[in-house]
C-alpha cells in the first residue's frame, strides 16, 4: 500500500509541476472570465438588429411593425428599392436586414415579401422577423375585419412565465437556459477530462516502456500496484486542475467583470455555456495529436438562442445559487472519477500492449468511440429532448455512457434511486475494466516487438502470473 | 572408569576453554559450508510455444561473486526474472536465505536489467530517491547515500539535471547506483558493463568488488568471459533451458584441464617424443620460441622439463588452465561473437 502511494505521488507531483499545467490552469479561467465580460459587453452594446422597412403595399405595414428585444425597426430611405438598398448598405448605425414589402403584397395574398442582407440573413434573424410581420399583419387583418384598435391592444398577451422546480425545497425558481448551459459545461468537462487524462495515463505507460525503466520498476512493485499508482496520480491532477479552475474562474470573472463591464446593462446568464465550451480547444492543445474532436459549435449557439436575455441580473453565479449546486457538482465528481477510472484503465491497457505511440492509434479507436457517441448521443437525447425519458435513462445507467450522460442530466433533477443504480453499475464498471486491464498490463509491460492484434490480447488475459 | 567419574582437566577454565573451541570451530565450519544465500531448486518455466527453464538446480554462496553464463535464449533472463519476483515459476522453489522468495525480500535485492533506462524527464537525485524508496529505503537515509554514492561516482554536479541531460556513461553510472543503493544483501547484475567504456567499466568493477568485500553477494550475467575470469568465484552455465556446469571457478577449471603445459624459451625445440603431442609451437625473435604441449597419460611435467632442459634454455613453464571463454565454447559448442580471442601469453 505504502509503494502505491510512493507512485502516486511521483505521478502526481511531477505532472503538476510542469509548466505546460500551470499555464492551462490559468489560461482557461483566464478566457472564461474574458469570454463572460465579453459577451455581456456585446450584448450591452447590440440590444436588437436594426431592421430597414421599405414598404410599397400601401398597406403602410412600417408603421405596424412593434419592435421587439431582438428587432428595432426604421424605416427605409424613400424612394424605389434600388435607392433604399443603396442607402441600406452605407446605413450607420449598422442595418442588419432590409425589409422589402412588393406592391403586389395584400391582406389576402400575402406573397413577396423580401428580407434583403449583406451576405445570409441568419436563420434566427428571418424568423424573428417573419413572426413580427406576420404579428403586423394579423393586427392588420383584424382591424380590416372590423376589430377596433383599442380591442386589438386589449388582446395583446404578453405573458411572462417563470418555471418552479418541485424537486427542490421551497420550489426554487429554475432557468432553462442556465440549467442546460450547466448541463453542457459539466458533461463537455468530464468528456474532456476523460480523453485528455486517460491519453496522459496511455502515454505514460508507453513511456515507461520505451524508455526501459519498466523492469526496474516491475522489479520493485507489483504491476497492478503500479498501473494504480499512475492512474490514482492523475486523478488528482485532474481534481486539482479543475478545482483550480472553479476558483480561478469565479475569482476572474468578479476581478475582471467590474473593471471592464462599466454600464448596469443586464447579460444573458447561459454565458457559462459558451465561455466554457470555447475554453475547450485550449485544452484540445494540451492533448496533442491526438486532438479532441468538440462538435458542439453550433449546438450551443442553439441553446443560446432559447436562454431569456435581458431582465436577469448580471452575475452568472448569482443564478447558479439557485440551482442544487452541492449535490451537482457531488454528483459531477463522483461520475467524472468513476467514468476517470474506467476508462484510464484501458488506456493504461493500450498503452502496455503497445510498443509505440503509431500502433496505439488502433486500439484507441473501439474506447474512444462509446466515449464520443455518449457525448453527442446525450446531447440529443438530453439537452434537445427529454431529460428523463427512456432514452436517456438507459443512457445514463449503462456504465460506459454514463458518466457523461447522467452528469448531462444531473442539473435538470435525477431521481436518488436512478443515482444509486447508475453509480454502482459504474463502480461495477470500472472493477470490471481495471481488472481486465491489469492482465493486459501485466503481460504487455515486458513485451517487445510483438504484432498485437486483439486475438493475442485476449490470450494475455490467460497468461498466468 | 566408574560411572559418575570424570577425567581430570587442567584448572577450572580448562572447560571454558573446551567449551570456546568448540563453539569456534563449529563457527568456522558454518563460515565454510554457509548456506547459500540463494537456492533455486528445479525450477521449470513455460511459455506458450517455448520451454524457457526445464528443471534448473543452482546455489549462490554467500557474499561471493557468482556467474550466471549461457548463450542468448538458453534462460537465463527468465531465471533472472523469476528471482527479481518479474514473472513466477511455473514449478520448483526459490529460497532467498532459507525463505521462500517473497515480497519483503525486494528491500534486499537489487536488480540491473540488462536492456535499462530511466525516467529522462526527472531529476537525477529525485529519481535516485524515489527508486530507493520502492526498495524499502527511507528518505532520510536515502538523501543521505545519494550524496555519498554521487560523489563517489564523480556526479555531483548533476544531481539536480535531468536525466536526460547526461551522456550515456553518466546515465549507466546513475543507474548502477539505483542498483545498490538501498545495500542489498544480493545484487543481480545483467551485463553490468555493455555501454560503459574501459574506464568507466573498470570503475564498476572496482565497486563490485567493494560491494562483495562489504558482505553483498553478487549474481552478474554476461557474456564478457574476461570479466568473468577477473571476478567471479563461482559460476553456473546455462544452455537449452538446463543447467549444463556450475561450481567454484578453480573446481571447473581444473575439472576441464587437458593435461596441457606450456613452455617458452631459447633455442631450439624439438619434440619427438610420443609422451608429448605438441599442439602449438611458435618462433619469437632473437631466438626464442613458445610451444604448447599436452602430455599423455603418465607422462608428468617434470618429464617434459627434463626433456626440454636437454635442449633449450627454459625461460618460462607453466600449466595451461583453460579460460572460461574455452570452457563455455567447449560446454555449450557454439561460437559466441567477439570472444574468440584466445588471450595467449605472450
Amino acid at each position: 500500500m505504502n509503494k502505491i502511494w510512493l507512485i502516486i505521488q511521483r505521478e502526481y507531483i511531477t505532472r503538476v509541476r510542469k509548466k505546460s499545467f500551470l499555464v492551462i490552469s490559468l489560461l482557461a479561467p483566464l478566457l472564461v472570465a474574458l469570454t463572460t465580460v465579453g459577451i455581456a459587453k456585446f450584448s450591452s452594446s447590440s440590444e436588437a438588429d436594426v431592421v430597414a422597412v421599405h414598404d410599397e403595399s400601401g398597406l403602410n405595414l412600417a408603421a405596424r411593425l412593434q419592435d421587439t428585444d431582438e428587432l428595432h425597426f426604421v424605416p427605409a430611405a424613400p424612394g424605389p428599392l434600388a435607392t433604399a438598398q443603396a442607402a441600406f448598405t452605407k446605413a450607420k448605425p449598422k442595418q442588419e436586414a432590409l425589409l422589402h414589402i412588393p406592391a403586389g403584397f395584400t391582406l389576402d395574398s400575402m406573397q413577396g415579401i423580401q428580407v434583403l442582407g449583406k451576405g445570409n440573413v441568419a436563420l434566427k434573424r428571418q424568423l424573428n422577423i417573419r413572426k413580427a410581420v406576420t404579428k403586423a399583419v394579423s393586427e392588420l387583418k383584424m382591424a380590416r375585419s372590423g376589430i377596433k384598435q383599442e380591442t386589438i391592444d386589449d388582446l395583446q398577451a404578453k405573458v411572462e412565465l417563470s418555471a418552479i422546480n418541485l424537486d427542490e425545497v421551497g420550489g426554487k425558481r429554475n432557468d432553462a437556459g442556465t440549467t442546460t448551459g450547466i448541463a453542457y459545461a459539466l458533461s463537455i468537462l468530464v468528456y474532456m477530462f476523460i480523453f485528455i487524462y486517460g491519453v496522459q495515463v496511455m502515454r505514460g505507460v508507453s513511456e515507461e516502456k520505451s524508455n526501459r525503466i519498466m523492469e526496474v520498476m516491475i522489479s520493485s512493485v507489483k504491476p497492478f500496484q503500479f498501473m494504480m499508482g499512475k492512474i490514482l496520480g492523475i486523478a488528482g491532477v485532474v481534481l486539482t486542475q479543475f478545482a483550480l479552475w472553479l476558483v480561478l474562474s469565479w475569482g476572474l470573472t468578479s476581478v475582471v467583470a467590474p473593471l471592464l463591464l462599466k454600464d448596469d446593462k443586464p447579460v444573458a446568464a447561459t454565458t457559462t455555456g459558451t465561455a466554457v465550451t470555447s475554453a475547450a480547444p485550449t485544452s484540445a492543445a494540451q492533448s496533442g495529436p491526438a486532438a479532441t474532436p468538440s462538435p458542439t459549435a453550433s449546438t450551443s449557439a442553439d441553446a443560446l438562442a432559447e436562454a431569456p436575455r435581458p431582465g436577469r441580473a448580471f452575475g452568472v453565479w448569482s443564478v447558479l445559487g439557485e440551482l442544487p449546486i452541492g449535490s451537482i457538482l457531488g454528483g459531477f465528481l463522483f461520475f467524472f472519477l468513476g467514468g476517470y477510472l474506467l476508462y484510464s484503465s484501458l488506456f493504461a491497457a493500450i498503452g502496455s500492449a503497445v510498443d509505440d505511440q503509431t500502433d496505439a492509434q488502433q486500439f484507441m479507436f473501439p474506447v474512444t468511440i462509446p466515449l464520443i457517441l455518449s457525448y453527442i448521443a446525450s446531447i440529443m437525447v438530453i439537452i434537445n429532448g427529454d431529460p428523463n425519458g427512456p432514452l436517456a435513462f438507459w443512457l445514463s445507467m449503462i456504465p460506459l455512457t454514463s458518466p457523461i450522460a447522467m452528469v448531462m442530466r444531473l442539473p435538470f433533477g435525477v431521481p436518488a434511486w436512478q443515482l444509486a443504480l447508475s453509480g454502482t453499475l459504474l463502480v461495477l464498471g470500472f472493477i470490471g475494466t481495471t481488472w481486465v486491464a491489469a492482465r493486459i498490463y501485466r503481460v504487455g509491460i515486458l513485451m517487445y516487438g510483438k504484432k498485437v492484434t486483439y486475438k493475442e490480447l485476449s490470450k494475455w488475459m490467460f497468461y498466468k502470473g | 572408569m566408574p560411572f559418575g567419574a570424570r577425567p581430570l582437566r587442567p584448572g577450572g577454565g580448562g572447560g571454558y576453554f573446551y567449551f570456546t573451541t568448540t563453539y569456534y570451530s563449529l563457527f568456522l565450519m558454518q563460515k565454510t559450508t554457509a548456506a547459500p544465500i540463494l537456492e533455486v531448486r528445479e525450477v521449470r518455466k513455460q511459455y506458450a510455444a517455448h520451454t524457457a527453464l526445464d528443471g534448473v538446480s543452482l546455489a549462490v554462496p554467500e557474499q561471493s561473486i557468482f556467474g550466471l553464463l549461457g548463450p542468448n535464449g538458453a534462460g537465463k533472463t527468465s531465471l533472472i526474472r523469476i528471482i527479481t519476483q518479474i514473472t513466477g515459476a511455473d514449478s520448483g522453489k526459490v529460497l532467498f536465505r532459507g525463505e521462500k522468495l517473497n515480497a519483503s525480500h525486494i528491500g534486499q535485492i537489487g536488480y540491473l536489467p540488462e536492456e535499462r533506462g530511466l525516467y529522462k524527464k526527472m531529476k537525477v537525485g529525485e529519481q535516485l530517491l524515489y527508486l530507493a524508496q520502492l526498495r524499502d529505503l527511507s528518505r532520510a537515509d536515502a538523501t543521505q547515500r545519494i550524496k555519498r554514492w554521487l560523489d563517489r561516482l564523480e556526479l555531483k554536479p548533476w544531481a539536480e539535471k535531468n536525466v536526460e541531460d547526461l551522456s550515456k556513461g553518466m546515465q549507466q553510472k546513475v543507474q548502477f547506483i539505483a542498483t545498490v543503493l538501498h545495500e542489498p544483501k544480493l545484487i543481480i547484475l545483467d551485463e553490468p558493463f555493455s555501454g560503459f567504456d574501459p574506464i568507466n567499466a573498470n570503475l564498476i568493477k572496482d565497486e563490485i568488488l567493494a560491494l562483495r568485500d562489504q558482505g553483498a553477494t553478487i549474481i552478474f550475467s554476461t557474456h564478457r568471459m574476461e570479466s568473468v575470469e577477473e571476478l567471479c568465484d563461482s559460476i553456473a552455465l546455462i544452455n537449452k533451458s538446463r543447467k549444463v556446469l556450475d561450481g567454484p571457478v578453480t573446481a571447473i577449471k581444473n575439472q576441464f584441464k587437458t593435461n596441457t603445459y606450456e613452455l617458452e624459451g631459447k633455442g631450439r625445440l624439438m619434440l619427438t617424443h610420443p609422451d608429448f603431442e605438441v599442439l602449438e609451437q611458435k618462433e619469437r625473435e632473437n631466438g626464442h620460441f613458445f610451444v604448447r604441449v599436452q602430455l599423455h597419460a603418465g607422462a608428468t611435467p617434470n618429464d617434459l622439463l627434463r626433456f626440454a632442459m636437454t635442449q633449450i634454455e627454459v625461460q618460462a613453464f607453466r600449466e595451461r588452465i583453460p579460460s572460461i571463454n574455452e570452457i563455455f565454447i567447449r560446454r555449450v559448442g557454439e561460437t559466441m561473437p567477439g570472444s574468440l580471442v584466445e588471450n595467449v601469453n605472450a
